[in-house]
């Protein structure tokens, strides 16, 4: 989030596409209703499902899972033409007056420089025109047809309300009506929130629906302001936390990267990474990378990580490919590639896509190791639970081991919740049986492997025996020692950068800030964000004053915020050019004529001047982006892309299939379904009785909702001759699973492209183990393919075929 | 003020004060101290109070763990009930149908509580010690690595890339778990590392 869950009571408006706070997020939720109740905030849902955060909707329009682009793009063009642009903000705070290369183009539904062989765009005209001085050329008067409002507005320019209509399904009243409730929020008083969640993310193009959103947001002046912002709700309790350390393919933590196999040495990498500003005045704050970097290596690798050895580059690994993700993996692992493989609490047999080629990825592996809290379906791959789980279990020949481990009730640390709120927690029982905390699991792993690799040599054995472990019991690193180390420390006495007689942290003193990290080697942290959370005061994650000055939901006493406590991001950009707040009634920071004052943590530098310097600190232009320049593999602009396994036809351009950018393997391709024989739209989603594939194993949460059902309209069970509360068989190009059917009004058939579409919701919540009925999960049935930028699977938007079935045979 | 202490004191003389207003309106005052004695003090009164986070979505409430046994005094410690904090800014108290069973999941019948086996084409469980799942687990990582570690690339390189090998992390774990698996995972050149961030 860019802002917080205590945020939203400060919105005018809030519209939640692409995710259902009210069931998945009911907590975080209130702080809705609580803004309709106190401030008469009005709620919009575009959902495919009348769900219950529609229920208390003030509007409701129903969309074609997958069809959010074109709304979203809809609203922008709807904006342009009606004059609802927050003009101020968008000349200054954005790169609308920026002008781009002559060779970039968009037609057919397709940018320029497409190669249809390695499925990728050539990049290089999706660039600013670089001007002799070095800086990006603009055009304050937004004459130029080459600056981006002018090419922005001849790319939304087919998004007409008719076309919406036909592309999405939504009809054109309701998405007028829409369009006129968030055109009021461009005036400098009026901001909406965007509340989203995995119905955004987990489509081919999911990082595009999301720059949608935020280049919207960008034009009516929201983000940066109390109540406004692009607002990912999270799914873990840490997947914030998780994201932030880095715990994925291609980062490091912090928001770095892995390096690639181009990068051949430490020289390069760094000048990669050198992000000079590309307009004058400009912070461009990752032109301090090399900083958070060598602190990073000298963490990891302490002594060890030398000038000499360029901070001990090559102890990381380097990629060949963008990311060996989920995806990857498993078809690496389905090709027998992979012989070992460690789940952490993580059910990767229920969560990832096509669940038959999961299985026999599983069934090639040499040895499986899973920790968990739970007994998971992963775990038990191999067991045989008849339609539930049909394996022989005699042909599989892989090891398991199954570790147990702690929950959040008996262990103690920090997780981040989806406003970036390290919170500090404490552990109140005794683990069960043998359960042990994964710290002490990671550490018992790492130290057997140290000492072969010190008593038998080996391959490479250096990143290993040289990593830094210099914890008082090396069994068991305690939370605070991995806390301090997180936030990082100075090694030598560190002075100031403009005064060098000026001692600004002491050897062997905890920082209390990033901006006091050296890529000299006299400095260390595990994860730059993260520095301010345990400072020489103490454990800033486990502060508790709940106090809220100025009445601003910013509750700064309150755990620790990266970045250096920061509530809102963006912030800066809450004030005009004069440094003055847009809407003095959410006054969250404000110039006094030498610095920045207010209830945040100012998102700038503190004397950085409100004319000068712009609010984007993190961009090279100071300014947020409408065009995103080569940062996107799939455009700098979103546009209309139809999932792989569609109804209809992508009406810009007939034989395009799904996102032309994607990267979908051999044998994957091939398993796609048509609608001649999946004639229905399928997609998954949570309730709120269950997270996810835990709480089935807890009685009151499998009572609440026992049974694995599938959501219909009245239509097509008539149409299909399905009873309500019947068996039902549905299957997809990939697999089967068998339902009992709730037949409702809450889901109706919408016309997209001259056809009827029917919608099937799939919930997520099902399996063999634990205290519910088994059942099935969505992942029988998705395809094995993940979004263009980041791989997240296409489980909003799949086709499946559905009919009723014999009923189960009682026992 | 220490806000747990207070809270338990005032239930503690709650408790009491019932039982000594009401025997004493009844006349029994000689045998107020000994019926006291027998009047039990509320459940809660007797537990410790833990602040804790809700382990389910991002909201992340505010939890309070209440248990039988002090943790920190080097007791067993077992969860008996678990409300929403009422300081917590975010939830304010209250709780969802999720969290207001935590208790539950903690307690599941099907939490995992032994090391456990499955040999090569096995059909049950074997029960392993630690020693012996590490020993297992160590050796078939440096086997595995020393065999299929790619240190150069065909340009010479270096890339110490193990692929040959994959790790989930856990979303649900804490920073602290995860920066420890983090460095662990990343100085063995494993590159297939992801958590649920990805799906």
């Amino acid at each position: 989030m860019t802002n917080a869950w205590t945020d939203i009571k400060n919105t005018d408006l809030v519209i939640v596409m692409g995710g259902n706070a009210a069931e998945a997020h009911p907590c975080g939720f209130k702080w809705v209703t609580e803004a309709k109740a106190r401030r008469g905030a009005k709620l919009i849902v575009v959902d495919p499902r009348y769900t219950r955060t529609a229920s208390v909707a003030d509007y409701y329009a129903p969309i074609r899972p997958g069809a959010d682009i074109a709304f979203l793009m809809g609203v922008i063009r709807w904006c342009m033409e009606n004059d609802k642009i927050q003009w101020e903000y968008v000349r200054n705070y954005t790169n609308a007056a920026f002008l781009v290369k002559d060779g970039f183009g968009w037609s057919d539904g397709m940018f320029n420089g497409y190669d249809e062989e390695t499925r990728s765009y050539d990049m290089d005209d999706w660039e600013y025109q670089i001007g002799d001085d070095g800086f990006a050329m603009t055009d304050p008067t937004l004459q130029d047809p080459r600056c981006v409002w002018n090419l922005l507005r001849e790319h939304v320019d087919v998004y007409t309300p008719e076309f919406v209509e036909n592309v999405t399904g939504t009809p054109r009243d309701k998405f007028l009506t829409i369009c006129e409730m968030i055109g009021e929020c461009s005036a400098p008083d009026r901001v909406m929130t965007s509340v989203y969640a995995l119905g955004w993310t987990q489509h081919s193009k999911g990082a595009q629906n999301i720059r949608g959103m935020a280049m919207l947001q960008l034009i009516l002046g929201n983000i940066g302001m109390m109540g406004g912002g692009v607002n990912a709700l999270r799914g873990h309790a840490n997947i914030q936390g998780l994201t932030d350390l880095g715990l994925m393919s291609n980062l490091i933590p912090g928001y770095m990267n892995i390096p690639r196999d181009t990068e051949i040495d430490f020289e390069t990498y760094i000048a990669g990474k050198a992000n000079p500003p590309l307009r004058p005045n400009q912070i461009s704050y990752w032109q301090n990378y090399s900083k958070f970097f060598v602190s990073f290596q000298k963490a990891m690798w302490g002594d060890a990580a030398t000038e000499e050895n360029d901070w001990a580059y090559d102890y990381l690994p380097k990629l060949d490919v963008p990311t060996y993700d989920i995806l990857r993996m498993f078809d690496m692992m389905s090709k027998g590639e992979v012989n070992l493989y460690f789940c952490q609490g993580f059910n990767p047999f229920l969560s990832f896509p096509n669940r038959a080629k999961l299985l026999s990825a599983l069934s090639k592996l040499k040895l499986l190791v899973v920790m968990d809290p739970l007994q998971t379906e992963t775990a038990h791959f191999w067991q045989d639970h008849g339609i539930y789980n049909d394996v022989d279990m005699a042909s599989i020949q892989t090891e398991v081991l199954e570790l147990p481990t702690t929950c959040f009730a008996e262990d103690e640390g920090a997780t981040v919740n989806s406003g970036r709120w390290l919170q500090w927690h404490w552990p109140g029982a005794t683990a069960p049986g043998q359960a042990k905390p994964d710290t002490w699991i990671m550490s018992n792993i790492f130290l057997r492997v140290r000492e072969l690799y010190r008593t038998e040599g080996g391959v490479f054995p250096d990143p290993i025996v040289n990593l830094n472990w210099e914890y008082e019991d090396p069994m068991e690193p305690s939370p605070q020692e991995l806390a301090k180390e997180m936030n990082g420390r100075a090694l030598r006495d560190v002075y100031d950068l403009a005064d060098p007689q000026k001692l600004l942290v002491p050897a062997g003193e905890q920082v209390s800030t990033f901006a006091h990290l050296r890529d000299d080697g006299s400095t260390m942290a595990g994860c730059w964000i993260f520095a301010g959370s345990f400072t020489p005061e103490g454990n800033m994650m486990a502060r508790r004053d709940n106090s809220d000055l100025g009445d601003t939901g910013t509750f700064l006493k309150w755990s620790f915020a990266w970045p250096l406590n920061r509530r809102i991001l963006y912030n800066r950009a809450s004030a005009d050019m004069k440094g003055r707040p847009w809407d003095p009634e959410r006054t969250l920071i404000e110039w006094n004529g030498e610095k920045w004052v207010g209830f945040d943590v100012p998102d700038t530098a503190p004397t950085a001047k409100p004319e000068e310097v712009m609010p984007f600190i993190m961009t090279h232009e100071g300014v947020g982006r409408l065009f995103s320049r080569k940062m996107m593999v799939d455009g700098p602009f979103p546009t209309h892309m139809e999932p792989f396994e569609s109804p209809v036809e992508n009406v810009l351009n007939r034989k395009m299939r799904g996102n032309p950018a994607a990267r979908i393997f051999p044998g994957d391709l091939e398993q796609l379904g048509t609608s001649a024989d999946f004639p229905f739209v399928a997609t998954s989603y949570r309730l709120t009785e269950h997270f996810h594939y835990w709480t089935k194993h807890n009685k009151v949460n499998a009572a609440l909702q026992p049974e694995f059902f599938v959501e219909i309209s009245e239509e097509l069970a008539a149409e299909r001759g399905i009873t309500k509360g019947g068996r039902v068989r549905v299957w997809s190009n990939r697999g089967q699973v068998w339902a009992k059917a709730v037949v409702t009004k809450r889901i109706k058939p919408m016309v997209c492209d001259g056809k009827q579409v029917h919608v099937v919701g799939i919930p997520l919540h099902w399996g063999f183990m634990g205290a519910a009925k088994k059942g099935f999960g969505p992942n029988s049935l998705t395809p094995f393919v993940g979004d263009a930028n980041i791989q997240t699977p296409e489980y909003k938007a799949f086709l499946v075929n559905i009919e009723p079935a014999a009923e189960e045979p009682v026992a | 003020m220490n806000m747990d202490l207070s809270r338990r004191s005032f239930l503690r003389l709650a408790g009491a004060g019932v039982a000594a207003t009401s025997l004493g309106a009844m006349g029994f005052g000689k045998a107020e101290a000994a019926e006291a004695a027998h009047v039990r003090a509320f459940k809660l009164a007797t537990m410790t109070e833990t602040r804790n986070i809700c382990t389910y979505c991002s909201v992340a409430c505010g939890i309070i763990l209440y248990s039988k046994g002090d943790l920190k005094a080097g007791e067993t410690a077992e969860l008996v009930h678990v409300e929403g904090d009422a300081d917590h800014p975010t939830n304010r108290g209250t709780l969802c149908p999720k969290g207001a069973a935590l208790k539950d999941f903690v307690k599941s019948e099907t939490r995992a509580t032994k090391p456990r086996y499955r040999a090569p084409g096995g059909g049950e469980w074997q029960d392993i010690t630690w020693d012996e799942a590490f020993d297992k687990i160590a050796r078939a990582i440096k086997d595995d690595r020393d065999a299929n570690m790619i240190e150069r690339n065909e340009i010479g390189t270096p890339v110490n890339r193990w692929t040959t090998a994959g790790f989930l992390a856990a979303s649900g774990s804490t920073n602290e778990a995860a920066w420890t698996t983090y460095k662990v995972v990343r100085s063995m050149g494993m590159v297939g590392f992801d958590n649920q961030a990805r799906v």
